[in-house]
């Protein structure tokens, strides 16, 4: 898909510049915008290596492990056929929560390992579980409680408050949550 | 709400490393070998960086991205979102770079504190990569039917695009 997308919009980008005349700028925007792109990457290192790091003093000390414990009793109630005590269900919670601290190199291993696991509990299906679903619905939706690249992106572009986002980035996660939950729950009967 | 903003980052990293100090972990070894791993996946997306911020860029300058918004300016107008806004809309579940290369355009040409900025701003850190993350997820565990995955996602993403600009367009955030 991203094939399509990044030759397309630069094979349409060097047509239209022929009819609205901006051949030059669109030339220099070429050379102008592969150097912002490592002045930006450049920018965004030692911030994006402290968050990591930071992440990882919670993983190492069993943070996932304790929050888990705190969320199951929530998330029971979106994996009403689960066993609370099963393995799948233990990789479910944990993976909702690596997403929730931000820790994205664990969460996607122990999603994976989540949907390996319900994969077996459904028969070794080829069609996705309903709990599968919910959990990869979840997924989509950003849980994430501090959106640590974009507070660095906002900072180094000089924002007056670049953590001012994170409010209503909450508002926003709850809802989009909300309606991915519901249409999960309304779908699930129709496929 | 400004306490909200101004003291989650520190909270946060202060609550990671008591909880480390509490459960006697070597916090300056998890720290070190955490950011060393953060560095990978630094240097890893600078290829895609490089495509990405190169296209936006030329899509720019050539006049193509003001066709678009001119061409979705009814529909824009309609829900009050700028019209800058939509190649983000439309990149966001596709790809984690592309929109990041996205934001990083609206930013340095209207500032991070604009509205544009702030709205893109909460589109960014409210939604996920979508394709991506079922792709990765059924792919791994070999599902070929996905059911209403990709329907109920979608709907999540739109909401949260919807929202992030009635946020700042009807409640001042």
């Amino acid at each position: 898909m991203m094939n399509y997308i990044w030759g397309g919009m630069i094979i349409v980008s060097l047509i239209v510049s022929v009819f609205t005349g901006r051949v030059e700028q669109t030339a220099a925007a070429a050379v102008s915008g592969a150097g912002e792109a490592v002045n930006l990457s450049i920018s965004l290192l030692g911030i994006m290596c402290l968050w990591t790091g930071i992440s990882k003093i919670g993983e190492d000390a069993g943070l996932i492990r304790l929050i888990s414990k705190l969320l199951k009793p929530a998330l029971k109630r979106l994996f009403p056929r689960l066993d609370p005590d099963s393995g799948a269900f233990g990789s479910v919670v944990m993976n909702i929560v690596a997403n929730l601290l931000g820790m994205g190199n664990a969460a996607t291993p122990l999603g994976i390992s989540a949907v390996g696991k319900l994969k077996k509990l459904n028969n070794d299906r080829n069609a996705a579980s309903n709990e599968m679903c919910m959990l990869v619905v979840l997924n989509t939706a950003s849980l994430q409680l501090i959106p640590t690249t974009l507070i660095s992106l906002r900072q180094t572009w000089g924002s007056a408050s670049p953590g001012g986002v994170i409010p209503a980035i909450w508002i926003c996660e709850i809802c989009a949550l909300a309606v991915g939950i519901t249409a999960v729950k309304l779908l699930e009967k129709r496929f | 709400m400004e306490l909200i903003s101004a003291y989650s980052v520190p909270c946060f990293i202060f609550i990671f490393l008591i909880y480390g100090f509490a459960k006697k972990t070597d916090v300056y070894a998890s720290f070190t070998s955490g950011a060393k791993s953060g560095l990978e996946s630094a240097f890893n997306i600078i290829p895609s960086l490089i495509g990405l911020m190169t296209a936006i860029s030329m899509f720019r300058e050539s006049g193509c991205l003001e066709l678009i918004s001119r061409a979705a300016a009814p529909l824009t107008n309609l829900i009050h979102m700028p019209s800058e806004l939509v190649p983000l809309g439309l990149l966001r579940p596709v790809s984690g770079s592309a929109s990041l290369a996205v934001v990083t355009d609206i930013f340095k040409n209207f500032g991070p504190d604009s509205t544009q900025g702030r709205i893109a701003s909460i589109m960014m850190g409210s939604t996920e990569t979508t394709f991506y993350t079922v792709a990765v997820y059924f792919g791994s565990a070999g599902i070929k039917n996905v059911r209403h995955t990709l329907f109920a996602a979608l709907a999540a993403d739109l909401t949260g695009i919807l929202m992030s600009v009635f946020l700042v367009q009807f409640f001042g955030f």
